[in-house]
C-alpha cells in the first residue's frame, strides 16, 4: 500500500472474556486493523504491545479475571486516525498516582512498566473511570506521528 | 509458538537458550521457573541467549529483573546475549538496558563472568 493512500474506514468491537486468549485474541484483531489501515511494522509491534498491555490491566488489575465481566474492545480507523478503546468492569485503579518506572528506586521492581510502555508506544493515551465501574482507556495512533 | 527454554553448560557457565515469546502467562512463569531451580541448584553464572526471543510485554522485562536480583541476591551473575532490536529497545526505554550486562557474542560473554 502507499504511504498515502487512504484505507477505507473500519471499525469493529468485541465483548471479550476476562482471560489471558482474549490478551492475545484482541491483539489480533488490533493488529489486523492497523495492518490493513497501512501501518509500518514498526508501529504494529508498538500497537500490538500497547493493546496488549492495556488488555492485561483490564483482564488481571480490572476484571481480576472475574468469569461474570468482560472486556469490551473497539478499534476504529478512519482516514489516518486509529484508535482503540479497552473498558473493563472493574473496580478502577488510582492511574494518576503510579510510582515511575524510571526513578532509580524502581528500576529493580518486577512490574509496574505496562502502563508507562503503551504512553510511549502511542501518540495519545486518556484513561477514565466510568459510571457504573470499570476503566476504559483509549488508545490513539496517527498514520503518520504528528 | 509459547517459549522454549534449552539448558546447556560451557565450563561454569549456564547458558539458557530461550526461544518464542516472554509474555504474562505460560512464557514469564517458564522463564521463572528455570531461574529459580538453577538457583536453587546453586548455579552462579547464568547467560540468558534471548536472540530467538520473537516478543517479550512488561510481564517478560519483569521476569528478566526478577531473576537478575534473584541469581545477583544469591551471589550469582546473570548476564544477557544476543538482544534483537525489539528486545533491546524495550530495555532502552524502561532504562534496564544499562542494569544488565548485556553481550553480542557468547565467547565474550562466557569470558566476562568472574
Amino acid at each position: 500500500m502507499r504511504e498515502n493512500s487512504r484505507p477505507a474506514p473500519e471499525t469493529l468491537e468485541r465483548f471479550l472474556a476476562s482471560t489471558l486468549d482474549s490478551v492475545d485474541r484482541a491483539e489480533e484483531l488490533a493488529v489486523g486493523v492497523a495492518q490493513r489501515a497501512g501501518f509500518a511494522d514498526e508501529d504494529l509491534m508498538k500497537i500490538g504491545l500497547a493493546v496488549r498491555e492495556s488488555m492485561v490491566n483490564a483482564v488481571v488489575h480490572g476484571n481480576r479475571y472475574s468469569e461474570n465481566k468482560k472486556v469490551r474492545l473497539s478499534v476504529t480507523q478512519n482516514g489516518d486516525r486509529y484508535t482503540v478503546r479497552i473498558a473493563d468492569e472493574g473496580e478502577g485503579f488510582d492511574f494518576e498516582n503510579l510510582p515511575n518506572p524510571l526513578a532509580p528506586e524502581n528500576l529493580l521492581r518486577t512490574s509496574g512498566r505496562g502502563l508507562f510502555l503503551v504512553r510511549s508506544f502511542m501518540d495519545e493515551v486518556q484513561i477514565r473511570r466510568l459510571g457504573p465501574g470499570g476503566t476504559e482507556v483509549t488508545l490513539v495512533k496517527f498514520r503518520v506521528s504528528k | 509458538m509459547s517459549v522454549k527454554l534449552e539448558t546447556r553448560q560451557v565450563g561454569d557457565v549456564s547458558v539458557v537458550d530461550v526461544a518464542g515469546r516472554i509474555t504474562l502467562g505460560e512464557g514469564s512463569s517458564a522463564l521463572r521457573d528455570t531461574i529459580r531451580e538453577m538457583v536453587g541448584k546453586n548455579h552462579k553464572k547464568i547467560l540468558l541467549n534471548l536472540g530467538e526471543v520473537s516478543y517479550i510485554d512488561s510481564s517478560g522485562i519483569g521476569e528478566l529483573v526478577s531473576g537478575f536480583t534473584s541469581v545477583t541476591n544469591s551471589g550469582g551473575q546473570l548476564k544477557l546475549l544476543n538482544l534483537n532490536k525489539r528486545v533491546k529497545d524495550l530495555l532502552q526505554i524502561t532504562k534496564l538496558y544499562t542494569v544488565f550486562d548485556v553481550h553480542e557474542s557468547e565467547a565474550t560473554a562466557i569470558r566476562s563472568f568472574t
